[in-house]
């Protein structure tokens, strides 16, 4: 018996009634999930918990690197049953995340889990107390000490604690403590009906990331509910997805160059953001892009003078930012601050189980653009853009790389414009009990959306997975041996969200 | 009277430099420059508000700001103006001169240890290695002016640099270059120390003085200013030849420090901060140029002879 006949396999955007996921005894659902997983091709999108009638039910979702299929498996168990699961964190570290999430929302106890602490403040679950008293590690030794920042910061970014036990100005130890932005946004897409407040939900679930998502939530919900977009509707999403891209990844440039005291670059590239964020405000009428993505619908049509607008910008824009990215990455100064800063191997970046640009530029080819296309990615043949160092340099030189690429596709895309219906509201009908799955790829990386219905055919639980949930860990790890000094440009060059992860 | 009219500009100046600074970064950057006062503006209002002290600090941490800040007052009066002595001049100045401003620092650092927070002894201990780092160069390049010349006071050493044209033009590209970074080191600027950052974990001076507030934050800039253009007015010694007429010695001294300032922000424009494990390295690299000054002396002065 093989893991190819033993799961449920699904494509990325479609729904399954929920008996036809297979489930299995908890001993067999570790084995079969252990053989998925030893599979270098393989990656746990999603693994959570869920309650329904008295049961807990558990669904994991592991996608193919290389095949546009998802696997899906279940266990289930009793709610008031205290047994403890044997935990997979052991054999695949990837998964410490997803078990200490269940183990914190409905206390499932998790034997021989090497981390099991808690992940966010836990007001709206089973555990209220867990992140009150938090289990840093420690090291006893006068040699060492510890360093403690945040969760209030200088800068104006979110919350989180970052423990550092550092040797003299080396570091040998981050233990990163997030869960202050917990807003409970899973139960709200449960608690609130109309689709609007769901996808103005969808919107804010990362601010940054505010097409990443909403776009993973509408693709999902027409996926559930059987309505097919027409070419506009992926057309725009499309172009949106790929702005956004552009947009975040050159703020990020202009915010490394700050990191390294590169005011020059911090200005050109800062500067630079600014178009392509009014593009945004000109279409949709907001900068951030908040209003744009609606399922079956679109509020603001793209036309073709908006086309002949955006492909001005970029022209503009392209000219400038060759420029300063010539020069950023010849600059001396600039190359021995990201030069092997902040490395993670191959290896690494695959036990811990990385997503996206972090995985990208350690040698991994996750891009769910190619992997699992979705709107109009699936007619085009996107090439994934690999680094090989995985350090602060090639993060960096990640960003630029996508940038170029994205403005080739957006120059592609917009020579044909598709025509836009007027936008009207569907009556989107979701089917009773089906389990829904949708993949996209933000400009951080993979973002998973999951939705379960019940048997009314209302929402019973929407499952949220942001590509911070799998790297923060790896921030933790590449700082390890790095001078103290330098966290803060590895911090930036993963730029990870806090609000994502703690949902 | 050089003395006087030179106090009198180095108080206005160090008013200016950083105004100056900041306008030539935002120049070269294509942003809109701040007001030129706009750092005096910011200091008259930190002196209107109140000071905080942390609980857990005693009263060396009050003290630290006001020995640092007079500490560099002092200073101020030892150096000389272009042929005239500072206010205060004696046999070996410039021994006390180094000492007076690293006793202010010593405070500085012992201030910062006081606060018992994990940033400042972080940003005490950087400050203290670099500076230590760079003793050597200053010591080696004021000890082979004072082989050169035989005076060991600032005043002569500066004088009788003037005389001996021939020397001058060895001794002095050299001396300006190594003073020029000794002042960026001593006053945290790039490409040891990026003064802009937010971010407290790569600070070097900013993370030192994070606890203090107000008047002491403001005296801590104040004196931080003064200390750019005692240094400016070194470098400019090395420049203007005493012998001519006050008028000129006072419009060169304006315009070196001007072009002083620039430089500095030209320089914290175009490139990037070193990392901060390379930094020793390159402050030592002063000390290798001062060794080459220091010989290069011996062999002139006939106490080293070379077979």
């Amino acid at each position: 018996m093989t893991s190819s006949e033993t799961t449920y396999k699904i494509r990325n955007n479609q729904s399954v009634p929920l008996d036809r996921i297979p489930t299995y005894d908890y001993s067999e659902f570790r084995v079969l999930m252990i053989d998925l997983l030893k599979n270098g091709e393989n990656h746990c999108v999603n693994y959570f918990a869920y309650q329904c009638n008295n049961r807990l039910q558990f669904i994991a979702c592991v996608a193919s690197d290389s095949k546009a299929i998802i696997h899906l498996l279940a266990h289930e168990m009793d709610l008031s049953a205290t047994v403890a699961l044997q935990s997979l964190t052991a054999d695949i570290p990837a998964l410490h995340l997803f078990e200490r999430e269940i183990h914190e929302n409905f206390g499932i106890a998790f034997t021989a889990h090497p981390w099991l602490k808690p992940v966010r403040f836990a007001h709206n679950r089973k555990n209220k107390t867990a992140i009150n008293d938090y289990p840093f590690y420690s090291i006893k030794s006068e040699e060492l000490h510890e360093v403690g920042v945040g969760p209030i910061h200088a800068g104006i970014i979110e919350p989180g604690h970052f423990r550092f036990i550092c040797n003299g100005e080396n570091v040998l130890h981050l233990e990163i403590q997030l869960g202050w932005q917990h807003r409970g946004i899973e139960e709200l897409f449960v608690q609130k009906k109309k689709i609007l407040e769901r996808s103005t939900l969808a919107e804010n679930i990362a601010g940054d990331t505010c097409i990443g998502h909403s776009t993973a939530f509408v693709n999902l919900w027409e996926g559930l509910c059987n309505y097919v977009p027409d070419e506009s509707l992926e057309f725009a999403r499309t172009i949106a997805s790929e702005l956004e891209r552009i947009a975040i990844h050159t703020g990020d440039l202009s915010a490394i160059c700050a990191d390294i005291a590169y005011q020059l670059g911090n200005a050109v590239f800062g500067r630079l953001r600014t178009p392509i964020v009014n593009f945004f405000q000109e279409w949709g009428g907001n900068r951030l892009a908040k209003g744009l993505i609606r399922a079956g619908k679109i509020n603001y049509p793209f036309t073709p003078e908006l086309a002949t607008r955006l492909l001005e910008i970029l022209k503009v824009y392209e000219i400038d930012f060759d420029e300063i990215s010539a020069k950023l990455f010849n600059l001396p100064s600039a190359l021995n601050r990201m030069e092997n800063i902040g490395e993670i191997s191959p290896k690494e970046a695959y036990i811990i189980g990385t997503v996206g640009m972090v995985a990208r530029t350690s040698g991994l080819n996750r891009d769910i653009r190619s992997s699992h296309p979705y709107n109009l990615y699936q007619k085009m043949d996107h090439q994934p853009i690999i680094k090989q160092t995985g350090d602060v340099h090639a993060r960096a030189e990640l960003r630029v790389d996508e940038i170029k690429q994205s403005i080739a596709y957006l120059r592609q895309l917009l020579n044909k414009v598709p025509a836009s219906k007027q936008p009207e509201d569907h009556q989107f009908v979701s089917p009773a009990n089906s389990f829904a799955i949708s993949l996209t790829e933000g400009w951080r990386g993979e973002i998973c959306h999951c939705a379960i219905t019940d048997d009314k055919g209302e929402l019973l639980a929407y499952k949220i997975k942001d590509p911070s949930h799998h790297n923060w860990m790896a921030l933790a790890q590449v700082v390890r041996k790095n001078e103290i000094s330098d966290f803060p440009i590895c911090n930036k060059s993963f730029n990870l969200s806090y609000c994502g992860h703690d949902l | 009277m050089m003395t006087v009219i030179g106090i009198i500009l180095t108080l206005i100046l160090s008013v200016l430099f950083p105004g100056i600074i900041a306008i030539t970064k935002a120049k070269v950057s294509g942003r809109k420059p701040p007001f030129i006062l706009q750092p005096l503006f910011d200091i008259l209002r930190l002196f209107r508000k109140t000071t905080i002290y942390s609980t857990t600090t005693s009263f060396i941490f009050q003290l630290a700001p006001l020995v640092y800040f007079a500490s560099v007052v002092i200073a101020l009066l030892f150096i000389p103006f272009f042929g005239d002595t500072g206010v205060f001049s004696f046999e070996g100045d410039f021994v006390f001169f180094a000492y007076l401003l690293a006793f202010g620092k010593f405070f500085m650092i012992i201030g910062a240890m006081d606060t018992g927070s994990s940033f400042e002894g972080m940003g005490a201990n950087r400050e203290a290695f670099y500076s230590l780092l760079v003793e050597p160069a200053y010591f080696l390049l004021m000890g082979s002016l004072a082989l050169l010349s035989n005076y060991i006071s600032f005043a002569g050493l500066f004088s009788a640099l003037h005389f001996n044209t021939d020397l001058a033009y060895l001794v002095i590209p050299v001396s300006v270059y190594v003073f020029l970074f000794i002042t960026m080191i001593e006053n945290s600027r790039m490409p040891v120390d990026d003064p802009k950052t937010h971010l407290e974990l790569t600070m070097v001076h900013e993370v030192m003085v994070l606890d203090n507030s107000a008047f002491d934050l403001a005296l801590i800039h104040i004196a931080g200013w003064l200390k750019f253009v005692i240094y400016g007015t070194l470098i400019a010694n090395f420049l203007i030849n005493g012998q001519e007429s006050t008028l000129i010695k006072s419009l060169e001294f304006v315009g070196i420090n001007i072009l002083f300032a620039v430089l500095i922000g030209v320089v914290e424009s175009f490139r990037a901060r070193n990392k901060l494990a390379k930094n020793p390295q390159w402050i030592i690299m002063l000390s290798a140029l001062a060794i080459i000054v220091f010989i290069t002396t011996l062999i002139i002065t006939s106490k080293l002879i070379l077979n």
